[in-house]
This record gives C-alpha cells, sequence and structure tokens, in this order.
C-alpha cells in the first residue's frame, strides 16, 4: 500500500509502543507512560498505544533504529524489568495476546528480513478488572520508571538509544 | 439445552480458556460411563461490570469511556453509545455529512474486525484443517504457507485502522461522534489518502469471498460442523436490505416466516427478555413472544445475511445471491457459514467505504445538530461485527448515567454456542485421550461466532489453557496445559 497521511512516509527513529486497556486497573501501566513519553516530545521517538497487538502492527516496525514494546506485567519483579527480545515463532493465538516476539517473527516471516532491535519494558501490575484505576503499587512501579526517564531528561533518547535503562 | 440431573457419575473434560476468541471462556462437557456427552456448556464470565462501569458517568462522556470494554470492538460501542446520546440531547436526524462519516467510520471498524477473525483467528483452522498441528495453525503458519493472503489480510487490518485513525484523529479512544452530531470534518487529505488504496481493498476482499466461498461449498464435513437450527435477528433497512448503522430490527424464524419486522428498536424491552442462569454470569436472551425455551436466535454476519432481503452494493449483492443460493433460496443454517457471510459483509463495507469516499458530503464542515430537548432515556442500536449490540441509558438531573442496560452481540448467540458446542461435542468427543486438535473442534465451533468476551487485559504470565478430565470418583484423569507461547504440558 503507499503511504497516505495517517501512514506516515519516514518513521522516527525510535518506537515506543505501549499497549493495554486503560479501563482495566493496571493494564493501564503501558498507555500510561506512554502518555508521559508523548510529553516529552523527543524528535526522534514515535509513540504508540493500542489496546494490544495485532498482526498488521508489523507495518509499524518498518524503517526503525529501535522499537520499545512497553506493556503491563503480572509476572516479572517490581518496579519493572528491561531487556532484549528476539524473534520467537510461539502460538500467541488468542486475538489479545499477540506476543512482542510472535510480532517479530512475523515481520521476518512477512518481510523476509529481520525486524529493528526490539525490546521490552515490563512494568509490574497486579490487578486487571474492568472500572478499576492503577493499584497503588502499580502508581509507584510506574513512578519509578518516570523518575528514570526524568533523570535522562531532555536526553531520554540517548536513555533509549545506548540502553540505559536498566533495573 | 439438555440439563442433566444425575451428575454423580459423569466424568468432567473442562477447556479454559478457549483460544483466539477475544477474551476468555471456559467450556465443560460431563460425560457419562460411556463416554457420551451428557452435558455441554460454555462459561463465558466476562461482561459482569459493564453497566457498573458506566454508571455515574456523564452522558456525554460515555460515548468515550464505553471504547474500553473492548479492545476489538471499541468503535461499535463507541457509535452506538452515540446513537443513544443524541436521544438524550433530542436529537433524531443528522447532518447527511455527519451521518456519513458515522458509517465510514463503522464500515472501516466492520471492515478491520472481520479481517482480523478471518485471516487471523479463522483461517488457521480453514486453511489446515482443526486437528492439524497447533504450532503451525496461528497465523504465522498462515504467513508461512500463504504470505500473500496473510499479507492482504494485514493491509486490510490496517486500511481499517487508517480510516479510523483519519475520522477520531487517534489509532484508539479517539472523540469522533459527540451528542447531535461528529466533533471534526474529514480532510481532504486524509479522503485522497484513503481513496489511494480502496481498488485494492475492494479486490482483496472480493478474493477473501471467493475463498471462503470455495472453502464451504467443497467441504462437504463443514455443512454439519456444529449444524444447528435458529432464528435470526438483525436490523434492516426500511427496504429489508443489509443495515449495519441504523434501521429497523427483523427477527426471521427457522422457517424463514418474519417473527416481526421493521420494529423500533427504542422499544427492544419488548420483544427481548434476558434470562440468567447460576452457572454463566452471561445472560440468555430470547424472543420474548417464543419464550424462553425457543426464543434463542443467532445475531451477526449469518443472522444478517439470512434476514435481509438484499444488499445495496453490486459485488456483495452478487455474493449474497450465490450464498442463499447454497440453501436453494432457504436460511443458511451452517454455523461454519459464518466464515463466508464474514467475508460477504467485509465486501460491502469496502464497496460501502469506496461510495463514501467518492461522496460529495463527506468532507463536509455542516456536523452539528442541535437541540435545546432534554431526555432521560437514550438507546442506541448497531450492528456490531458480531451482531446487534443495545445501549441503554437513564440519566438523572445532573446528567450523570443512572442506569445502563448493553446487550452485547455475544450475549445474544450465548445459547447458539452453547447448542454448537454440544453438536460437536456428541460427533466428536468419544471418551479417548484428550487431545488438542479434539478439543481444537469444540474451540473451531466457538470461533465460528467470533465471539468477544471483551477480555482486552493482555497482561504476560497469564496460562491461557487449562484442560482438565475429571473422573466420576472425581479425581483427576488427564490434564492438559497449553501455555501463553502455544507450548502443551500434559
Amino acid at each position: 500500500m503507499s503511504a497516505n497521511p495517517a501512514m506516515p512516509p519516514s518513521p522516527k527513529k525510535i518506537l515506543c509502543f505501549g499497549y493495554g486497556n486503560p479501563g482495566r486497573g493496571d493494564d493501564a501501566l503501558g498507555p500510561e507512560l506512554i502518555n508521559y513519553i508523548e510529553t516529552q516530545e523527543l524528535k526522534n521517538v514515535e509513540c504508540i498505544c493500542d489496546m494490544q497487538l495485532q498482526v498488521e502492527d508489523i507495518t509499524e516496525l518498518t524503517g526503525r533504529e529501535k522499537i520499545i514494546f512497553i506493556d503491563a506485567d503480572m509476572s516479572c519483579e517490581a518496579p519493572f524489568q528491561y531487556s532484549q527480545i528476539s524473534a520467537r515463532k510461539d502460538c500467541s493465538y488468542t486475538s489479545h495476546a499477540m506476543t512482542p516476539e510472535a510480532l517479530l517473527y512475523a515481520y521476518w516471516k512477512t518481510y523476509g528480513k529481520e525486524a529493528p532491535p526490539a525490546y521490552m519494558l515490563r512494568i509490574r501490575g497486579y490487578q486487571f478488572e474492568l472500572g478499576e484505576s492503577l493499584s497503588t503499587a502499580a502508581e509507584v512501579n510506574l513512578g519509578e520508571v518516570r523518575k528514570l526517564l526524568r533523570i535522562w531528561g531532555s536526553d531520554m533518547n540517548s536513555l533509549f538509544i545506548n540502553n540505559k535503562i536498566k533495573d | 439445552m439438555k440439563e442433566n440431573k444425575k451428575r454423580q457419575n459423569l466424568r468432567r473434560v473442562a477447556i479454559d480458556p478457549i483460544t483466539r476468541v477475544e477474551g476468555h471462556g471456559k467450556i465443560t462437557l460431563l460425560l457419562d460411563e460411556n463416554s457420551r456427552v451428557q452435558e455441554a456448556r460454555l462459561h463465558i464470565v466476562e461482561f459482569r461490570g459493564f453497566e457498573k462501569f458506566i454508571q455515574g458517568r456523564p452522558y456525554w462522556e460515555v460515548p468515550f469511556f464505553v471504547q474500553r470494554l473492548c479492545g476489538i470492538c471499541p468503535v461499535s460501542h463507541h457509535l452506538a453509545a452515540a446513537k443513544a446520546i443524541d436521544q438524550l440531547v433530542g436529537v433524531e436526524q443528522l447532518t447527511p455529512t455527519a451521518e456519513k462519516l458515522r458509517r465510514l467510520l463503522h464500515f472501516g471498524q466492520v471492515l478491520q474486525s472481520h479481517a482480523l477473525h478471518f485471516f487471523h483467528l479463522s483461517s488457521p483452522d480453514l486453511l489446515f484443517g482443526f486437528g492439524s498441528n497447533l504450532a503451525h495453525r496461528n497465523i504465522v503458519g498462515v504467513i508461512e504457507d500463504y504470505p500473500d493472503l496473510a499479507l492482504k489480510g494485514v493491509k486490510l487490518r490496517k486500511y481499517g485502522q487508517q480510516i479510523i485513525k483519519a475520522i477520531t484523529g487517534k489509532r484508539i479512544h479517539g472523540t469522533a461522534a459527540i451528542a447531535g452530531g461528529m466533533n471534526k470534518a474529514l480532510s481532504l487529505e486524509d479522503r485522497n489518502g484513503l481513496l489511494e488504496n480502496i481498488n485494492d481493498i475492494l479486490s482483496w476482499t472480493q478474493e477473501a469471498v471467493t475463498l471462503n466461498e470455495q472453502i464451504h461449498t467443497s467441504h462437504a464435513e463443514n455443512h454439519n460442523f456444529a449444524a444447528i437450527q435458529s432464528h435470526f435477528l438483525s436490523m434492516v433497512d426500511g427496504e429489508g436490505a443489509l443495515e449495519l448503522y441504523h434501521g429497523g430490527l427483523r427477527a426471521t424464524s427457522i422457517t424463514g416466516e418474519k417473527i416481526f419486522d421493521q420494529f423500533d428498536y427504542r422499544g427492544y424491552q419488548e420483544i427481548i427478555r434476558e434470562e440468567v442462569r447460576p452457572w454463566s454470569y452471561m445472560k440468555f436472551p430470547f424472543l420474548t413472544e417464543l419464550g424462553k425455551e425457543n426464543g434463542w436466535y443467532r445475531v451477526g454476519p449469518l443472522a444478517r445475511l439470512n434476514s435481509c432481503d438484499f444488499i445495496s452494493t453490486p459485488q456483495a449483492e452478487a455474493a449474497r445471491k450465490r450464498f442463499r443460493a447454497f440453501a436453494d433460496g432457504g436460511l443458511v443454517q451452517d454455523t461454519l457459514a459464518y466464515h463466508w457471510a464474514r467475508m460477504i459483509e467485509t465486501l460491502h463495507c469496502a464497496e460501502a467505504i469506496h461510495d463514501l469516499l467518492h461522496d460529495p458530503d463527506i468532507c463536509g464542515t455542516d456536523l452539528m445538530v442541535h437541540s435545546n430537548e432534554k431526555r432521560k432515556e437514550g438507546i442506541g442500536v448497531i450492528e456490531a461485527p458480531r451482531g446487534t449490540l443495545f445501549h441503554h441509558y437513564i440519566i438523572n438531573e445532573e446528567g450523570l448515567v443512572e442506569k445502563a442496560n448493553l446487550i452485547v452481540s455475544t450475549t445474544s448467540n450465548n445459547q447458539a454456542m452453547n447448542e454448537s458446542v454440544r453438536a460437536v461435542a456428541d460427533a466428536y468427543i468419544d471418551g479417548n485421550e484428550i487431545t488438542e486438535g479434539l478439543l481444537n473442534h469444540l474451540e473451531v465451533a466457538v470461533r465460528a461466532y467470533d465471539p468477544c468476551l471483551s477480555c482486552a487485559t493482555h497482561a504476560l504470565g497469564k496460562m491461557p489453557l487449562q484442560v482438565e478430565l475429571i473422573g466420576a470418583s472425581g479425581q483427576q484423569v488427564d490434564r492438559l496445559f497449553k501455555h501463553s507461547d502455544g507450548t502443551i504440558e500434559r
């Protein structure tokens, strides 16, 4: 498909892709962090927010130097974990649970080349009921990520580019 | 559905949750000592809390908030709610541009949702077989074996997303529809961008119809799979055409007669009742006139294709005629024909999008109708991808939602899904070792309805599938885990 106004022709170097349902408690962690990063107006960072990863999201990965997926996680250590991920053929078969690794694999099989380097920022969440707001503990974890981003402030690009976010 | 009173000598098979449907559900089967299915139930525990989620919110915020009910069809909830709050402010008729923009948004959403269901969720079953290798029976397998088809599916979904973004300004949770109209015009630039690809979209949706038609008509074993006989409910326009955005309700009986027609949906409580059963949070709607035993019905693409007299766009109408000819002019009751019907609707959406993008009103700026009237009650109904969707709100003097009632499409299909599960269980479960392929037959039956269990929570680290076989004495005979990466552990 050719480019059009809804799909910018030259994507920014870094893609931050946060996902989760803002109406389901701690599932809002991904979208909340994306909202924060957007306020920083970083010239090399594009933010995307969605409820879940879908196969068509492979089209968002093209032309990037780095991709950072951001999601709530029920099993990681608090406050967050940040690690590189790679394409993996799994069977994320539920429509709402295509994993980032499976998305990278789908990219590879579709375009015949590896996706750009990708990282996963998992923020520990605890409760996911419809209508709930962020839990207190999740707020604390989100605050820890924001604090780290604030320390780097205007040099957030460097933070992402050099992978200086560590747990 | 058959309810078994003597459960002590039955063993239980649980499939929890069902995969490749939107959300989580569980199937339980009760087998007797001869391994015959005595009872089959689909448990869905998701819709609890919808009304509570909405209560207390200002009515003008409702179309925005209800998008959070579901990650797959937020636009459907958005538009159904918008139609309801139009009534709250006394607006019966939108401006031509506002109505066309809402329709364009809706067609984009339906196209995207239907494309997801076929290309991502159902095509692995249909192309590889219900019992084929699990590791391959998924979207990645489709990409590997049918890269051209898979890429077209990806692009169809992307196109639907582009329509949504162009109209709402955001990828998700935009604010397009507001009480009395729309809040922003479609720019010429966006319209022209969407026009660039519409011919490809038309071509691909036509191919998808051809593929599904070929799959269904050439596989005789699919015709009776999960086969049930049901009534159908859907909206039609004033002339009886397929209508996805606004019209009257029509119910068609098993024998093809109209139970009612052109019924004003604001009186839906007269014609539909909802039964509560203790083992499921999801209600069981039925047509009041026929009673709870015989009044259950199906909604969605199969219902719409069976109920309507014609489709207003030429290619989809030609496809509809072939669809109905398959049943010699009668009703197509095959559960797996949902997929074929779904693709005919996708083609219709593509044609309708094409026409709307060429409509001079679509980039108009007359977007709002203002009224000084205030009402306490508003009801909005729309044909969402999965079927007829009802939003009903009552507000107080402060404009806060006091009461909300939603009948989502999947709820209307609740009894039908249970009946289909039972039909498949009767045919395929023979008491042998529980295999993933065997269990997938049950899931295929449920997936045909494209149920949305509204679970957009996808946090990592959850166990997506658990299967248990419990003997008559209560001990665990067999157990199967399907992990989130698809690996199986016994």
